[in-house]
């Protein structure tokens, strides 16, 4: 129990990996053997996760379960890892959605066992982000979490998988060269890439930095600076903020339906907790400074991400540009946070982030939940294209309920989860950023008009005679995929408080 | 057990028999029905307890049952939620429960429960010749949790919740309105319903958050019994100068309201919300759901009117209340008057009526748009259930004779009073409790006392609207009754009608008894000869709901005689008019009114109007705008402009730079040493012999290099 307790940690983090390694150990013949290996492996990392869940003390100050090895001794880098409030809804949120997207992988047939393999390592790459507390171990999981990703679309996505498999990585990789400088930058110049030891020093570094023994010193301030635009971009393209969002639309629509689960479930979120752990902390002035540019682009997002979510005809593309538009009600808070900062507004920054890092959880399960759906309907009928689809409710009407449940968990219902976290984000939003909060209702009324364009497009109408005599419906393991995602999206809408009170007392130190 | 935690518990049963539906009693009809009229009874009984203890407690208004948990942890503070009974809620809990309640036994009847199944029928599209509503379980689902959100809303004591309940049934009201989603038609209807009142709801949201931040509590009590809140509310200018936050607030609200409640310019969603299955045209679009509108401005009057004083002029948010709750009286209640469906008239007359609450809201007449609330909830959805029951009539009429009519159209019945007895009655008493027929009906009462008040007050526009509009409501009212069971029948459908059962019949008489009843209890004291008799129960009761009792206005002969003027007048020309329309005939209105009626029948085309200016440019803005331009052409552009310029950059590297100059120099090496050894290959022969000249050559050569050239 005392190793579980001083390990947690670790355990959670490389047991998908262990996982992986049973995995290659399976003959790549035995499909059905590597599948469920991979599944049971990987709940293993979400019961740790649970334990870890309640383990958690909330009103504890700091970082918990924190870990320390020696790791690059030379440069001050160490295998550091912690967890606190905003943390560990992400780790839950990433260890319960691996198992999940496995599971629904199952339609998935050439190269099982390298792809199980992908899957399990990329959730190791999520967790270490998500744990880290060492900036140079941040960007290492930061990077292992992209390169699976690239090979999951490159070889098991659709038609157009070349091209957005390599926008997908080129645009990340940009924004990854960033950090990396952003870090090395931080690095020489603190002397540590501790997180912990960066904070507390951070405003009293003087020392200017020189590079490499050439002629070049840069002042502190201009260290801090360019640091602060590298992690801006790199944290903006993963989130993503607009306009670099069309990256998504397009690695979402073509990678494997457990693909996208797991890019709207958990990669999006990497970008949004890098605001929150990185940049909001170090960079309180200029955060505050450029707070009203980064609100009018989570604006932006919010409302042209839902136009161009109504546009589509394309099923799945109309759910990946709803994550443009939830997304952006993640910004909106933390933008508001970031000016609400040492004004007498603090109060509304905290209920504006307490939204956010609700929201990034609630996008996670209601963004997974629809893909997994379009997947089931894809698998089915072979097409996404929404005027081939239609009048499919008579045939399946379980997956009829479900998909109208997971819809309305999407559009924010009231009763449903996502309805607490964008309410938050409104309430915080508004005495802080009126204009633009009044501006992304705009958002929410369209979000209105492409969910229920969805419905309509795939259920609705007219009996499609095309598909009488098909199989439609939703087979058994696919709705044990689905209940888990149902039951929580449920359980938030009705009783936040047991996840908001861990996220809120984190909040409240960090923003209070 | 404590009353507060029965209050707590009166919505959940319907919740219950909602997922115990879903989850699996669907594959039993009847006990999907059972579960879901037994879990109505159970909330009925709690609310009839309830209701009972309310209006027996000692100053229900200053000392309501009120219960909270902490809900929501927002930094220090926490949201609390809670139920809250005062006497608003409990009057408004009694005619949920009961018109629910009806309604609930109404559907079995309606969906023919205890016919065959229909081989023909499918899921998605209304039973075709009589056979039980193949979805018929998940209609009772549906009802049951839009029963949970029209209590939880009620009973609610905060905004929030409130908001919650509100979405929660416009949830069901898609899902309903969509019951036959087979339909094109209703497909769309579903759609234009739930986003026509999201319009209003992303307003009220924003309103909420406004409240909340302002006052940090959307707590009924802590806001609207709070003096110095509201004064604050009242004194502050918002974000638009010209209003004070409370004005602005008020008016976000209300927004809310016009869209749920369906008043100008957002009623377009309502007449097309009757593509739905009758009960649910009962219950949510006249009874429940578009009352919760009105529930919520009566609910928030003391902050829509804060900064106001009962006499003094109107602040510019009832300004603009009464006028768009007048103007849609008015407005709808033209447009009722040339339609032809049955149930289109009463959707119409529902606006209209919704609109006459909202404008007393409007002028300040607190009790009064109350008061026709609970009425009208009675009377209207009789008159829906009513109307039901005809087109149920009619469409056994059309499948007994084959006739090809649309069992819907007035003009196709005629003479239904002799078939359909029972139904006929009951609707004769709706219609006339609409039309405000003196003295016997409910509803005379209630709208006597929102265009007494308005004249009380010298609010002259609205009280002429106001009488206007209830002129024409008698006259539709009449040409209704007159067209659909008077005179001889049109058609042979009609002829062929029949009775409902009487799952469908007894809620007609019970809710026609309240129809009737409900207003005697709101009778004002100084009412020649009967006034006094019963005392004023209502105003005294539901005046608890404010911080402080409103006053009774003085008793005055002019809006009683218009009132009456109106009402009589109205049902003498309606009947006048429509008594002997002929099979096949058009009605006697389209010559005289020419255009006027044309423009009449299409509402004014409102819809066209919408489709051409809103819709389709919102959609151009989606599709060709957002995604087309902007993220395929100019953001996508100019990563791949980035992309094709890097490989510019990078061929011309290679082409222009790496082969000639970098390549070319490695080469030149390369390439040198390699012909230089191919020249001297001619040397390696392998042949030792020639290998030794050689070698005595070299030899010879550097011997007398040493020899003879060293110094």
């Amino acid at each position: 129990m005392a190793f579980l307790q001083e390990h947690i940690l670790s355990l959670i983090l490389f047991s998908p990996v262990a996982g992986a390694l049973l995995v290659f150990l399976v003959p790549g013949d035995r499909v059905r053997s590597i599948r469920w290996v991979a599944f049971l492996a990987s709940l293993v990392p979400l019961g740790l996760s649970l334990w870890l869940w309640f383990a958690f003390d909330p009103g504890m100050q700091g970082y918990q379960f924190v870990e320390q090895a020696i790791w690059y001794e030379a440069i001050n880098s160490s295998y550091h890892l912690g967890v606190d409030g905003i943390s560990v809804p992400m780790v839950l949120l990433t260890t319960l959605l691996t198992p999940l997207a496995i599971l629904i992988s199952w339609s998935v047939e050439q190269n099982v066992r390298t792809y199980m393999m992908l899957f399990l390592m990329l959730a190791t790459g999520m967790l270490g982000v998500f744990m880290s507390l060492d900036l140079l171990l941040f960007f290492v999981f930061w990077e292992v979490g992209l390169i699976p990703m690239y090979f999951l679309i490159n070889q098991w996505g659709s038609e157009n998988r070349e091209y957005a498999s390599f926008k997908f990585l080129i645009y990340t990789m940009a924004g990854s060269l960033g950090l990396l400088l952003a870090i090395q930058l931080i690095g020489v110049a603190a002397g540590t890439f501790d997180l912990i030891t960066i904070t507390q020093q951070w405003s009293t570094l003087s020392q200017p930095l020189t590079m490499l023994g050439l002629p070049i010193t840069l002042s502190i301030a201009t260290v801090k600076k360019i640091a602060f635009w590298a992690f801006v971009v790199a944290f903006a393209i993963k989130v993503p903020v607009w306009p670099f969002h069309t990256w998504l639309p397009d690695a979402h629509t073509e990678a494997p339906t457990a693909g996208s689960m797991i890019l709207a479930g958990v990669l999006l979120k990497l970008g949004a907790y890098g605001f929150l752990r990185l940049i909001l902390p170090l960079y309180p002035v200029e955060a505050k400074f450029y707070a009203g540019v980064l609100a009018l682009l989570a604006t932006l997002a919010i409302v042209l991400g839902a136009f161009a979510a109504w546009g589509q005809d394309d099923f799945k593309r109309l759910v990946a540009y709803s994550s443009v538009n939830h997304m952006g009600f993640v910004v909106l808070g933390i933008a508001a946070a970031a000016f609400a900062q040492a004004t007498p507004l603090v109060a509304d920054g905290v209920i504006a982030v307490n939204g956010a890092v609700l929201q990034m959880f609630n996008h996670g399960l209601s963004a997974a939940g629809m893909f997994l759906l379009v997947g089931v309907v894809y698998d089915r009928a072979h097409t996404r294209d929404l005027n081939k689809l239609g009048g499919l409710f008579p045939l399946a009407p379980m997956y009829g309920g479900i998909l109208i449940f997971t819809a309305m968990a999407s559009l924010g219902l009231p009763g449903l989860n996502g309805f607490v976290s964008e309410f938050l984000v409104v309430r915080g939003a508004w005495p802080v950023f009126s204009f633009y909060t009044a501006l992304s209702m705009l958002g929410l009324l369209i979000t209105g008009a492409y969910i229920l364009k969805g419905i309509a497009k795939v259920l609705h109408g007219p009996l499609n005679e095309e598909w009488v005599g098909h199989e439609m419906e939703i087979n058994r393991r696919e709705i044990l995929a689905m209940a888990p995602l149902m039951v929580l999206m449920l359980f938030i809408g009705v009783w936040p408080k047991w996840i908001l009170s861990v996220i809120n007392e984190t909040v409240l130190r960090l923003f209070g | 057990m404590q009353i507060e935690t029965l209050i707590w518990l009166i919505p959940l049963p319907p919740l219950l028999a909602f997922f115990m539906i879903v989850l699996g009693a669907y594959r039993s009809n009847r006990i999907s029905h059972s579960i879901a009229i037994g879990s109505m009874l159970l909330s009925w009984g709690g609310a009839m307890f309830v209701f009972w203890r309310a209006i027996t407690a000692d100053d229900l208004g200053q000392h309501p049952f009120n219960s909270t948990i902490s809900w929501l942890p927002t930094g220090e503070t926490a949201f609390n939620l809670g139920v809250l009974i005062d006497p608003l809620s409990a009057i408004t809990l009694f005619f949920v429960a009961w018109t629910c309640l009806a309604i609930f036994i109404y559907s079995v009847g309606y969906h023919n429960f205890g016919k065959p199944r229909d081989e023909r029928d499918r899921a998605g599209l209304p039973p075709q010749a009589g056979g039980i509503e193949p979805m018929y379980a998940r209609f009772f689902a549906f009802i049951s949790l839009f029963a949970f959100g029209m209590l939880t809303l009620v009973l609610s004591d905060n905004l929030l919740l409130l908001f919650i309940g509100w979405e929660i049934m416009g949830l069901c009201s898609y899902l309903l309105i969509g019951f036959w989603y087979g339909k094109p038609s209703a497909r769309d209807a579903m759609v234009k319903a739930f986003m026509t009142t999201r319009v209003g709801d992303v307003f009220m949201l924003l309103g909420l958050a406004y409240l909340y931040s302002a006052t940090g509590t959307l707590s009924y009590r802590e806001i609207l019994f709070n003096e110095p809140t509201l004064e604050m509310l009242a004194s502050t200018a918002s974000v638009i100068p010209a209003l004070s936050t409370a004005g602005l607030v008020g008016l976000l609200l209300f927004i809310g309201t016009v869209g749920k409640s369906a008043q100008w310019p957002l009623h377009v969603w309502l007449p097309d919300a009757m593509e739905g299955p009758t009960p649910v045209s009962a219950m949510i679009h006249a009874a429940t759901m578009v009352s919760a509108g009105v529930y919520l401005i009566v609910r928030t009057f003391p902050l829509l009117t804060a900064g106001w004083h009962a006499g003094g002029a109107l602040t510019p948010t009832m300004t603009v209340i009464a006028f768009i709750g007048a103007f849609t009286a008015l407005f709808a209640a033209t447009i009722a008057v040339a339609q032809n469906d049955v149930k289109r008239v009463l959707a119409y007359s529902t606006i209209s009526q919704l609109g006459y609450m909202v404008a007393a809201v409007g002028i300040g007449a607190f009790v009064a748009a109350a008061f026709h609330l609970v009425t009208h909830a009675f009377f209207k959805a009789l008159l829906f259930l009513g109307s039901g029951s005809v087109i149920h009539g009619m469409e056994h009429g059309v499948h007994d004779t084959h006739e090809h009519v649309d069992p819907q159209d007035m003009f196709n019945m005629g003479g239904l009073r002799k078939k359909m007895p029972v139904t006929f009655w009951t609707f004769l008493i709706g219609g006339f409790a609409l039309s405000g027929f003196p003295i016997l009906t409910a509803g005379f009462w209630s709208k006597d006392e929102i265009l007494a008040d308005a004249f009380a007050h010298h609010q002259w526009a609205v009280f002429i609207t106001l009488a206007v509009a209830a002129l024409l409501t008698a006259f539709y009212t009449m040409r209704q009754i007159t067209l659909t069971f008077l005179g001889e029948h049109r058609t042979k459908a009609a002829a062929h009608a029949h009775e409902s059962v009487w799952t469908m019949t007894l809620p007609l008489v019970i809710l026609s008894v309240f129809a009737l009843g409900i207003g005697w209890l709101g009778i004002p004291e100084g009412f020649p000869a009967i006034g006094g008799l019963i005392p004023n129960w209502f105003h005294d009761f539901i005046g608890g709901s404010l911080p402080e009792h409103p006053e009774t206005i003085a008793f005055n002969a002019v809006p009683l005689l218009v009132s009456i003027g109106v009402a009589l007048g109205g049902l003498l020309l309606g009947w006048l008019t429509y008594r002997r329309v002929p099979a096949g005939g058009e009605d006697p209105l389209k010559k005289p009114l020419g255009p006027v009626f044309k423009v009449l029948q299409n509402k004014y085309y409102f819809d066209e109007f919408y489709a051409a200016f809103i819709v389709r440019p919102a959609y151009w803005l989606a599709e060709t705008f957002t995604y087309r331009w902007i993220d395929r052409g100019v953001i996508d552009g100019f990563l791949h402009w980035t992309g094709r310029t890097s490989l510019k950059i990078g061929s011309f590297l290679r082409n222009a730079i790496d082969i000639p100059i970098v390549n070319g120099a490695g080469d030149l090496v390369g390439e040198g040493v390699k012909k230089a050894g191919h020249r001297f290959r001619v040397i390696q022969t392998g042949r030792v012999q020639e290998y030794l000249i050689i070698g005595i050559v070299f030899t010879g050569i550097i011997i007398s290099y040493l020899l003879v050239f060293r110094p």
